[in-house]
């Protein structure tokens, strides 16, 4: 029986539902059209555009301004070369807390002084507290508890200058920015905007500049300019890691 | 109805009198002072509207002049009134007036006081009539068409374009809505003045202005003849404009506001001083209009525990009621805010929010309560989300909530997209259909899981309310004592625009709206 069973070929793979290479994919979306049988076939025909076999429409619904809302399924014919996937991340063993503090005590000598805030108009503050805040997060202590870091928190709805003029007044070795709406761009242009002003003010190459958020990746972080970006399930031992690891590198002790 | 829970009555008029006492020991401050926010409300319901060369709106432009005169604290309704009395003219047109720089408003002589009265009341009537029709027609419209069954299935809209809303908003009716609340852009809580005009850019929301009020009424109105069911509009009367988008509502015709005497406060950083004068107006203004408020205690639980600061949601509702029943509202308009926040991993979390929706229930038997989603932890799995919201759905059925905000299993990823909203509708239809009437056959074991847990949230909220009640309610926030979130006297946004009573200060609309006939 075993020897029936393919072997996963990680250099074109493609979705599994009870078969490999079945291609399998759920999927459900609304189209602009009247609820009936033509609206079933527009899904249909959208589906193998979209590059699936055999799709079936197998539940819709009107939902009452002439729009039709579908759940299909249908077989995947593309596939993924899985060996040559790169994916740029924060690489690097994290730190736990006393790790942290011991390493600091060690290479940097001195406080490390992080200042953070939730910009623009952007009023989510859990998140950066989560990061920054004594109590923490998920059991994991926030950045305040830390011996050798003096971890400011300007809390939400900070204005960008607001937040450069606080850094350079303490001197800081990290900025820490949270952006949580993300609806139509708009911490896109926030994030820009803060890197533009940090440039602008000749401090970038002096600066750690770390931005986070259930949207934000490292990938996003450094196209955006920023040193690194976090997203949702990070802790603040991972960020301090990079801001302790960053300042002993680029040697801004 | 009889207590399933077998909660201790004492306990109950014992909260409710702390609560009493603490909300008389802010009301004696806020009948010293007045806001510009106050004050702006008072030009708009005296017929000011509109804006300048710049988009200033004209309520800013002539409130800023009286301030500037440094005549606010004998409030804007005097200077109006006076100079209606001089110049013969109606309060709009003196606002042009002193926008072109035509007149000095704080600078005409000053009249006969009775002359300027007159002038005054005589104005202010006309729009409390206008405001009385609408509460009518209203009510026409309920006897008339008739309404949905309670739990009122309540869906947000929010794609930042009135346009857009307005049909996203026909379809959440058509599918079985309620009521429509069209959510607020980011970024409006903070301004200090009310935009202007039909709009169609905003970030996860749309800007609450006047003309966005009147369209989508109008809107619902269309959808409400054509379902024979009346459609309710809401929106959000919170930020450093309280009183004005209340004076708005109320002139539109919008059905429920979300109007938290603290919300501003912990949630926004705006000054304290500042929300609470506001919101005792902006509450006048909504128990006149009959606009049932939401209280926002659910968003304790998105910065704090659900399991451990329950006990502040409830003293927050109870202390939300004094305050509304100051400004006139009756119980029957108070949506008192509560949520399923819970961590979904939490071993009997089930039993532990049923206790404390039935507890509400239990404590505000009138009021029309205003039961939140889970939202904090909900994730990308929409799976997963689209049960939690069903286990929210069922106890709001099982304990007669009053309005039922719709969970959607996206909550983690976007605002709502069309089909979102279908989904979540569907799944609470089944639900409420399916177990309609589970509360009044089921009973719960004495001293079990259920009543205990009611007893001790009601314990402790009634231990927090009798040490505000010591402490007054703007040391309990210094302190950080509702979600988790200090906030200083002095501190946030909009002092500026908070101003000490003249004792000759008067609002027309406090003495008309709060004492006058309903
Ligand atoms: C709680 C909450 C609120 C609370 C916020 C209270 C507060 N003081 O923070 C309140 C009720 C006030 C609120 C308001 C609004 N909210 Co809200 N809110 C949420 C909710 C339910 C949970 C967010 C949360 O606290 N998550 C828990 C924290 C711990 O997770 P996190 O933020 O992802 O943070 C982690 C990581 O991302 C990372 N991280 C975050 N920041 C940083 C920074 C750094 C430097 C690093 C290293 C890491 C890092 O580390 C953290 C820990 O692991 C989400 C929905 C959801 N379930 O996600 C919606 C949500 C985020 N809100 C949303 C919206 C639209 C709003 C409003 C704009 C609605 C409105 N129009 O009024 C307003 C915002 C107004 C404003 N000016 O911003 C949308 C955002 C949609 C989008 N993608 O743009 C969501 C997704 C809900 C929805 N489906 O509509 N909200």
């Amino acid at each position: 029986m075993m020897e029936n069973i393919q072997k996963v070929d990680l250099t074109k793979i493609k979705p599994y539902g009870d078969t490999l290479n079945d291609g399998m994919v759920q999927m459900s979306f609304t189209l602009p059209v009247p609820y009936g049988d033509e609206a079933n076939e527009a899904a249909k025909q959208l589906a193998e555009k979209m590059g699936f076999d055999d799709p079936a429409v197998v539940f819709s619904k009107d939902l009452g301004v002439g729009y039709t809302y579908f759940i299909l399924y249908g077989k995947c014919t593309h596939t993924v070369d899985y060996t040559s996937i790169e994916v740029p991340k924060v690489d690097m063993e994290f730190m736990d807390r006393e790790e942290v503090e011991e390493y600091i005590k060690k290479y940097i000598k001195r406080d490390v002084v992080i200042v953070g805030a939730c910009t623009g108009t952007d009023a989510h503050t859990v998140g950066i507290d989560a990061i920054m805040n004594m109590k923490g997060f998920d059991g994991n202590y926030g950045l305040e508890r830390y011996k050798g870091i003096n971890a400011i928190n300007m809390g939400s709805q900070v204005p960008n200058e607001e937040l450069i003029a606080k850094a350079i007044e303490v001197k800081a070795d990290a900025i820490l920015v949270s952006q949580v709406v993300t609806q139509k761009d708009v911490h896109i242009t926030n994030l820009t905007q803060l890197v533009e002003m940090v440039e602008a003010e000749g401090i970038r190459d002096k600066i750690i500049l770390v931005c986070g958020g259930p949207r934000i990746d490292h990938e996003l972080a450094q196209e955006l300019g920023y040193d690194a970006g976090f997203g949702r399930g990070s802790y603040a031992n991972h960020v301090a890691t990079f801001v302790v690891k960053q300042i002993v590198e680029r040697n801004l002790i | 109805m009889e207590s399933k829970l077998n909660l201790n009555p004492r306990l109950i008029d014992s909260a409710r009198s702390a609560a009493k006492n603490i909300a008389e020991d802010v009301q004696n401050f806020i009948d010293k002072n007045t806001t510009v926010a106050v004050e702006r409300t008072v030009a708009r319901l005296m017929g000011v509207d509109g804006v300048d060369e710049i988009d200033k709106p004209l309520p800013n432009v002539l409130i800023d002049a009286i301030k500037e005169g440094g005549g606010l604290s004998r409030g804007a309704a005097f200077w109006i009134g006076n100079a209606m009395v001089n110049t013969g003219k109606t309060p709009q047109e003196i606002a042009e007036m002193v926008s072109s720089g035509e007149i000095e408003i704080t600078k005409l002589p000053i009249a006969d006081e009775n002359k300027i009265m007159e002038a005054v009341y005589e104005t202010a009537r006309q729009t409390v009539e206008r405001i009385k029709n609408n509460r009518a027609k209203r009510d026409e419209y309920l006897n008339t068409l008739g309404e949905g069954r309670r739990p009122y299935l309540y869906v947000i809209v929010a794609t930042g374009n009135i346009y857009e809303d307005v049909l996203q908003a026909q379809a959440a009716a058509k599918q079985g809505a309620d009521i429509i609340a069209v959510i607020r852009t980011t970024a409006q809580s903070l301004l200090d003045y009310v935009p202007y005009g039909p709009t169609t850019e905003g970030f996860g929301g749309t800007y609450a202005t006047q003309e966005n009020f009147r369209i989508m009424r109008k809107a619902l109105d269309e959808v409400s003849v054509e379902l024979g069911r009346y459609i309710r509009l809401c929106n959000y009367c919170s930020g450093l404009c309280m009183p004005e988008i209340a004076a708005m509502g109320a002139l539109e015709r919008l059905d429920v506001m979300l109007n938290d005497a603290l919300y501003g406060i912990l949630f926004r950083d705006i000054n304290m001083q500042r929300t609470l004068v506001d919101q005792f107006f902006s509450r006048i203004i909504n128990g006149f209009a009959g606009i049932i408020i939401n209280t926002g205690e659910d968003n304790y639980l998105t910065t704090a525990d659900a399991y451990e600061e329950a006990h502040t949601v409830l003293a927050s509702q109870f202390i939300n009621e004094q305050f509304a029943l100051k400004a006139g509202i009756p119980e029957e308009q108070m949506g008192l805010g509560h949520a399923f926040e819970m961590n979904p991993m939490l071993e009997n979390g089930f039993l532990y929010e049923l206790a404390q929706a039935q507890m509400a229930r239990e404590i505000f038997p009138k009021a029309p309560l205003k039961y939140m989603p889970p939202t904090k932890y909900m994730t990308g799995n929409i799976f997963r989300g689209h049960l939690q919201d069903a286990m929210f759905n069922f106890i709001s059925i099982w304990t007669h909530q009053g309005i039922q905000l719709l969970g959607m299993p996206t909550e983690a990823i976007h605002t709502p997209h069309l089909h979102d909203r279908m989904l979540s509708i569907e799944n609470a239809q089944y639900i409420f259909n399916n177990a309609r009437d589970i509360g009044n056959d089921i009973e719960f074991k004495k001293d079990g899981i259920i009543q205990k847990r009611a007893q001790e949230v009601l314990a402790k909220a009634e231990e927090l309310l009798k040490e505000i009640e010591r402490e007054g309610i703007f040391s309990t926030i210094e302190k950080g004592k509702f979600g988790g979130v200090k906030r200083s006297f002095t501190g946030g946004k909009g002092l500026e625009g908070v101003v000490e009573k003249d004792e000759k200060y008067f609002n027309p609309f406090i003495d008309l709206m709060l004492g006058g006939a309903r």
